[in-house]
């Protein structure tokens, strides 16, 4: 199993938001990667013949009455917002200047 | 030996169901019970106080107070009340409480005020105990340790170099402190049950489903089950009643009763365990296990043969397996929950020019290196062509594990190991090495995996260093009263062994003045 590169890292950390410093890389590069090493010894041990198990107690079809219930104000729901205006989450712009 | 309740170091040490006793015969009010713990919290647990022991991110004086003073007016009045009204409580920051700051130990949620409340702390409201605060943990429940709280760590009222456990190391220390005598806990890989161990407290993680996680927030959904921790096994009990059963809120609760958990308690405590098979995993008990945690280990089965218990030797191969399956799905699952802290609806904002870069710079900026390593490690175990053979893996290998454990129940009414491989280690000592940080879980994440109920309680000191050892008792799902049966009879026979409770035994914190 390769170990995962700096670059891979760098570029995961990308792909989940997380601005990531050359001195960030430093520390957590190579930590990341020994753990990949470590948990990749699942792959070895089961078979395609056994199924995967997402929940351990599943439960199916777990529906509640279609009708209208209580719920948090819409000054509730802003409270927490870093920034609202007009009854609305305000955030930086969306778009990119080419868009 | 009655209690002096007028004395504040005497009624902080009793027991939760002492202190319901005692409220409802009018010789305590909940106000000055309330009180008694609150002037303690102030002695111990300041990082400037000189314990120092930080475990509440955030306490409510004034709340407290005024639920104390509302149960004490209403038992005056001769209203019927539940059985532990008045008995003060505190709760893990993980848990979001209406109008208290709640911040799961993360920076990126500091200042924020829920607008609602979690179904558990409705229902400690709706008992009318008065919450004390919010405690301390691991970031986003990421650790063992408490040191990866954004907040700083807490420490071990035991010792106080060392440290509390994790996630849930606040809930556990201010039990063992005597700063609260109930707390919740949430139990993902062991949050619960290693931080009781190395405090010399009860804990307890339900059954998958056994109690309602909404308004908690959330670790890894297919793991995560918040429970009630205690200095005695029939405290537990009575908190686990508190919050238990099904809740129309939260899609995985069980629609089923709680198990009568405080009857099998008290069942427990008379001391007969015949007829009960006693399981020991022999893969949870072997090499990596400290000494002087086998031996309180073997003493406790000693005592639960003497008891009346049979103890056969069970075997789970793929164990071997479960912490590297465990830190692929905890981390998939993690990296996919924390996307919601994006800087858009709560919590930290670092403003940049568009969007993607403030969630960016914000994520940077709120989040520990413990989170940023997991999240990275699920986004990677998630990506195509890599996800069938980490995450994919990792639930075949909780399949195989599930399939070890009903074989072992075939031959065991409950299963039994030591909580944790050692006794708690110095702050410090593993914060720059994840895997060794990893190993402390090595005993409890089975039970995770499975969505099967089990419970930590003191085993003792370890002779080597006189620091607390925990023996953990694994049942079925839904056979969550096994726990309580057992763990109050092994707990009588080692308090008569001892001559007390252990918790008694703990050395006094300096207090301030």
């Amino acid at each position: 199993m390769s170990t995962l590169s700096r670059a891979d890292v760098a570029r995961l950390a990308a792909l989940a938001r997380i601005d990531m410093t050359d001195a960030d890389l430093d520390r957590l590069a190579g930590q990341v990667a020994a753990i990949v090493d470590a948990v990749a010894q699942v792959a070895e041990v089961a078979g395609a013949d056994v199924p995967a198990t997402s929940h351990p107690l599943p439960l199916a079809n777990v529906h509640r009455a279609d009708e209208v219930r209580p719920s948090l104000t819409q000054a509730q729901v802003l409270s927490g917002a870093p920034q609202a205006e007009d009854g609305r989450f305000r955030v930086p712009q969306i778009l990119g200047e080419e868009a | 030996m009655s209690i002096n309740w007028n004395d504040a170091a005497q009624a902080v040490r009793a027991t939760a169901a002492q202190m319901a006793d005692a409220l409802a015969a009018g010789e305590v009010t909940s106000e000055a019970l309330t009180r008694a713990h609150l002037d303690r919290i102030a002695a111990v647990d300041g990082v400037d106080t000189p314990a120092g022991i930080h475990a509440f991110l955030h306490v409510d004086a004034e709340g407290a107070l005024a639920t104390a003073r509302a149960v004490d007016a209403d038992r005056a009045a001769g209203v019927e009340l539940p059985r532990l009204a008045g008995v003060p409580i505190a709760i893990k920051d993980v848990v979001v409480t209406e109008g208290l700051p709640t911040t799961a130990g993360s920076r990126i949620l500091e200042g924020w005020v829920p607008p609602y409340d979690a179904t558990v702390t409705a229902r400690v409201r709706a008992a009318r105990m008065p919450i004390l605060g919010k405690t301390n943990m691991d970031e986003f429940a990421m650790g063992s340790s408490t040191e990866h709280s954004g907040y700083g760590p807490t420490h071990n009222p035991w010792d106080t170099t060392r440290i509390p456990g994790g996630s849930g190391g606040g809930s556990a220390a201010a039990l063992a402190a005597f700063e609260a005598p109930l707390t919740i806990g949430s139990d993902t890989g062991g949050s619960i049950r290693q931080p009781a161990a190395v405090t010399a407290t009860v804990g307890v993680k339900p059954t998958y489903g056994g109690v309602s996680r909404f308004g908690a927030i959330a670790l890894a959904s297919s793991l995560d089950q918040l429970g009630p921790c205690g200095r005695t096994v029939l405290d537990t009990a009575l908190l686990h009643e508190v919050m238990g059963g099904h809740d129309p809120m939260d899609a995985t609760s069980l629609d089923e009763p709680v198990p009568a958990v405080v009857e099998a308690a008290l069942e427990g405590a008379s001391g007969n365990l015949a007829g009960v098979r006693i399981g020991v995993v022999r893969e949870l008990s072997g090499d990596g296990y400290q000494d002087g945690v086998r031996q309180r280990f073997e003493e406790s089965l000693d005592a639960l043969r003497a008891a009346g218990a049979s103890v056969v030797e069970v075997s789970c191969p793929s164990f071997a397996y479960a912490l590297a399956a465990y830190y692929l799905i905890l981390p998939a699952e993690a990296s996919s929950n924390l996307a919601k802290f994006d800087s858009v609806r709560f919590g930290m904002r670092v403003e940049r020019e568009t969007v993607e870069k403030t969630m960016g710079a914000t994520r940077a900026a709120g989040f520990g290196d413990e989170v940023k390593r997991r999240i990275i490690l699920g986004t990677y175990a998630l990506s195509a062509g890599y996800y069938d053979a980490y995450y994919g893996s990792a639930q075949k290998v909780r399949t195989l594990i599930q399939r070890d454990f009903d074989a072992a129940f075939a031959s065991a009414d409950v299963l039994v190991s030591p909580t944790a491989p050692t006794t708690p280690f110095r702050l410090g000592e593993r914060i720059d090495d994840p895997l060794a940080m990893y190993l402390n879980d090595v005993a409890t994440i089975p039970a995770n995996l499975a969505g099967i109920p089990g419970m930590s309680l003191p085993a003792g000191l370890a002779p080597e260093d006189g620091l607390p050892v925990g023996f953990q008792i694994l049942a079925p799902a839904r056979e969550d009263a096994r726990l309580y049966r057992v763990g109050a009879a092994l707990e009588a026979a080692l308090a008569a062994q001892w001559g007390g409770p252990l918790t008694v035994q703990a050395p006094e914190l300096e207090v301030a003045q």
